[in-house]
This record gives structure tokens, sequence and C-alpha cells, in this order.
């Protein structure tokens, strides 16, 4: 009898669950209509000539064509300097506020400015930094004023990779205090009490404990920070006007028009930073998980 | 022997440093903003730019896309995440992986693959019968088109936020308590499940309102009349009143993020819709 009821629910139960997946379904096929398919389209079509064969050109032309390669580094470049000038600033500014023994009431306010200005992006931003950093900003006007410095003569100029660089820092290094005022929180005091006994400096207890279990979520972070700094679009549309020639810049005129006389190729560009965003995601929650094993609150 | 607390020299060092980064730009765009009077400070600034009518129509109209996208999002993602939690948790992998994606495609790759989809006829395969008309011929069509981007784009923040409000209410025991009663599925999602969650769900609608409101990526190709282009455009050929609005975006940044910390208690979330 009992038998007979178990294997009668074996059978049940694929039956059941086809129809839970109905619950599903309206969720799936947004997902499928808005996000995947039109994702399809992207690959497909970089793997697409214009006579709408099957093609490889438009990928080897990613890593040939001069103009696109020149476009990546400038993105590979200006996201791995505002990673890592916005990982270390903001690592900084999340070890004063939780180990750094600051007053507490400052915490919060850091962590709250710290969401609010890593949300303050795109156009606001680009305006922000011309009125503070622009030919007639108030710090370009302060430092010709006061101190007689111009640094427009000296070379400097917002509207270019440095200025860039200058307005991506205003929303990563927040981004990386978010990120790492919890895994600083992590570190546990016994390590350090007991660093200590054993006749360990500060230096010693950072160099040899505390960076070495931080050290994944670190990276992970500054990982994450490059591929924030890699999709953005508006910030530098809105600065620069299209004249600093990142990818996603190369990608905005080529949806316009088609810049490259080769549609195919507009896909494969969009490929590619799908790509490096893949990589940098998975990275990050690699490292994430990692960093889990000792820092587990 | 009492350790003598030493003043935490370069952690104030670098605070500083931090808090000067924050504000300088703010005040100075403030600063700027308020002096559009010669050798005078005043709101001159802030009344041109109120007075503009394209400023009231495009703002009014981001609200609305705002407003749709959280409705839309509420309506799709809490019952598929109530749904995943009581029935179906070997969905759960896979829906997670889905809410994660639109961080590997971003706002300017999804616009392009929107556009090539629904800028052209649907087709049935291999023949030339037409399904549907491209999205973007009708005003109707695009605009549902860009408030699924938008649902898209915040779906990170939004279904996350449903689905770790959830994980704090018994989902289960609520639901069998309901059935018993003789509550059928929409009470139960409407009357149960949504109560129980407004904090989390208050918190992702404020975090998709601060992403849809200043938004100008899918809107400008899109070719949408929102808020971001306008003032994208506004800053082409003025200088005054888009620092003036620049700013209030600013306060309204603050406004909703201040608001999530009341309501969370301090666990913040981000945005990466630059």
């Amino acid at each position: 009898m009992s038998q007979s009821t178990i294997s009668n629910l074996k059978i049940m139960k694929p039956f059941a669950n086809w129809k839970n997946w109905l619950g599903v379904v309206p969720f799936f096929l947004f997902a499928f209509l808005f996000l995947i398919l039109p994702s399809l389209r992207l690959f497909v079509g970089s793997f697409t000539d214009n006579a709408g064969q099957f093609t490889f050109q438009n990928i080897l032309q990613l890593f040939t064509q001069k103009s696109i390669i020149d476009a990546y580094w400038l993105s590979i470049r200006i996201s791995a300097i505002t990673a890592l000038g916005g990982g270390i600033f903001g690592f900084l500014l999340a070890y004063s506020v939780t180990v750094g023994g600051l007053p507490k009431p400052l915490r919060s306010l850091l962590i709250t400015f710290s969401g609010v200005a890593s949300n303050f992006a795109g156009v606001p931003l680009a305006f922000a930094f011309v009125a503070t950093l622009g030919r007639t900003g108030f710090i370009t006007a302060l430092l010709k004023d006061v101190f007689g410095i111009n640094i427009y003569q000296s070379g400097f100029n917002l509207y270019s990779f440095a200025g860039l660089s200058l307005t991506y820092m205003y929303f990563q290094f927040p981004l990386m205090v978010l990120i790492m005022a919890p895994a600083l929180d992590g570190l546990k005091r016994e390590w350090r009490e007991a660093a200590e006994n054993l006749g360990a400096t500060t230096t010693q207890y950072w160099l040899r404990i505390a960076l070495p279990v931080l050290l994944p979520s670190l990276l992970g972070a500054i990982i994450l920070l490059f591929g924030n700094a890699f999709g953005a679009y508006a910030t530098a549309y809105a600065l620069t006007g299209g004249g600093l020639p990142i990818v996603t810049i190369q990608i905005g005129a080529q949806i316009r028009g088609d810049v490259l006389h080769n549609p195919g190729l507009g896909y494969a560009i969009a490929m590619g930073m799908v790509v490096i965003m893949a990589i940098s995601l998975a990275g990050y929650s690699w490292l994430q998980k990692r960093s889990e094993r000792w820092l587990r609150s | 022997m009492t350790r003598i607390r030493k003043i935490p020299f370069w952690s104030w060092l670098w605070f500083v440093l931090g808090a000067i980064y924050f504000i300088l730009p703010l005040f100075a765009t403030l600063e700027f903003s308020l002096s559009m009077e010669r050798d005078k400070i005043g709101l001159l600034a802030y009344t041109k730019a109120f007075e503009d009518k394209g400023f009231i129509r495009t703002f009014t109209f981001s609200n609305i896309l705002a407003l749709a996208t959280i409705i839309a999002s509420i309506i799709l993602f809490v019952p598929t995440a109530y749904w995943i939690r009581l029935r179906l948790p070997e969905a759960r992998r896979l829906t997670e992986f889905i809410t994660l994606l639109p961080f590997v495609v971003p706002a300017i790759i999804l616009v392009f693959g929107l556009i090539r989809i629904y800028g052209s006829p649907l087709d049935v395969p291999f023949t030339n019968i037409e399904l549907l008309q491209p999205l973007t011929n009708s005003r109707f069509g695009t605009n549902i088109l860009i408030v699924a981007g938008y649902m898209v784009l915040a779906m990170p923040y939004m279904y996350r936020s449903v689905d770790t409000g959830m994980r704090t209410v018994d989902v289960r025991t609520l639901t069998e308590a309901a059935q018993s009663l003789g509550a059928n599925w929409f009470t139960i999602i409407v009357r149960i499940i949504l109560p129980n969650i407004r904090s989390a769900l208050l918190s992702g609608s404020l975090l998709t309102f601060a992403i849809v409101v200043g938004e100008v990526i899918l809107a400008s190709f899109l070719g949408v009349d929102a808020f971001g282009p306008y003032l994208f455009l506004l800053g082409q050929h003025l200088a005054y009143q888009p620092a003036a609005l620049s700013f209030l975006t600013f306060l309204l940044t603050w406004a909703a993020m201040g608001l999530i910390q009341l309501f969370t208690g301090g666990q913040s979330q981000t945005v990466g819709a630059h």
C-alpha cells in the first residue's frame, strides 16, 4: 500500500511542478522580451556581415581596427585609473570611520553621503564639475585670484582624460566606501589583540593580518568599480560632448547613425563591452565569496 | 599601564579630504546658480528654470514614468518573488542570475538592443507576415518600451529589495493562515504580503525613482521628452539654469537616499546608471 503511494507521489511531482512554473512565466517572458532578446540581437548581429551572412570578420576587426582598439584602451585606462584611485581613497575613508577611531556619528554621515554621491551621476554631475573646475569654475577662479595659478594655462583641462577621471571619481570612491565599510567591520578585535600580545607592531598587523584578510574584498570591490566606470556613458557625454572617444561614446554614435558603415561591427563593439562587464562581475562575485571565509560576521 | 588614546590624525585627514571632495562640487554648483544677477546673490536662475514650460512638462513626465515603472515593477516582481519562495525554490538561482544581468548589460547596450528589436516590425520568422508594428513608431509604444527598459535597469535593486524583504517574513505560514481563512491569491498578495514587505518596497521604489527621474540614456536614444534629455539640452545653450536644476537633482537624490536610510535603518544600496 504505502509502496504505491510513494510511487504515485513521485509520478505526481513533475506534473505539479510543471504547474508551479506557470506562476513565473510573466517574469521570464518580461526578462526574455526586454533583456535577453535585445542582447541576443546584438550577439547574432556581431556575427553577421552586411549581406546577412555569418562571419567572424566583425570580431576580428575589434582586434585590428585602430580606432576601435584605441576606444577600448581609453575606456580601460580611465576605468582602471578611477577604480584604483577611487578604490584606494574609498578604502582609506572607510577605514577612517570604521576602525580608524573617528566618532560614530561621522560614520552614518559618510555612509549616507556615499549613498547619495554614488547615485549622483550623469548630466547633473557633469554640470557640477563644470561649475567647479571648468574654465570659469569655482576652483579655477579661486586658484587664479588667490594663488595666481591658472590651471588651464598649466595644461589642465576638464574636458580631457584627467578631467573626466576626476569627475568619475565622484561616484567611484563613495561606492568603495559602501562596499568596504561592512568588510572592515568584519575585522575581529581579537585578531588585533592577539597580534599585539605576540608583539606585532601596527604596520605588521596591517601588512600580515588585516590586509591579507581584506584582500579578496578589496580586489573584488576595485573590479566592481572598474565595471562601474566602464559602462558609464551619460557623464562622459555631458562633459565632453563626445570629444573623448571612449567605447560607450562610440556605441552611442553608432546607434545615432551608422558611423562605422558596418552595423555588424557596431554590434561586435557592444558585445565586446558585455564580455568585459561579465568578466568583471564574475571576478567580483568570485572574490566576494572568497572573502566571506574570514569576514563572516 | 593605560594606553593613551591618540587623536587619529590620519583618519581625520582622510575624512576631511573626502568631505572636501564631496562638498566642493556641490558648493560650486550652488554658488554659481545663485549668481545669475551681476554682483548679487539671488534665486533668479531658479525662478527662470521653474518658469520654463519645458521644465514643467519634462519633469512631470519623468515623474509619471518613474511612477509607472515602480507600479509595473511591483505588479511583476512581488508575485514572482513570492511564488518562488513558496512553491518554486528551484527557480531561485536562475532568477537571481537574471536579476543580475542588467549589471552586465549597461544602459547604452540595452537601448541599442531595444532599438534594434523594437524599432523594426516584428515578423514571423522566414516570412513577410507582420506580427507587430515597430513599438517606436507610436508615442504609446515608445512609452511602453521605455518603462520596460527602466524596469530592467531598476530590476537588480527592486527585485532584490523585494526578495530580501520576503526573507524576513514567514511567507509559508502567512499563506497557510490566510488560505485557511478563505483568502484567494489576490487577497493574499495585496493584503498580506505587500503590507509585510512595505519598507523593502519603499526603499526599492525610492531607488527606482532616483534612477528614472534623471535618466538620460534610454530617454534620449528612444526620443522620449523626459527630464534627463531636457537638462542636457538646456546645458548646451544656457549656464545658470542647468546649474540650478543640477543642484536640485542632487537634493532630490539626497531626499530619496535619506528616506531609504530612514526606512531600512542604514542598509544603503547603490545605483549604476552613470
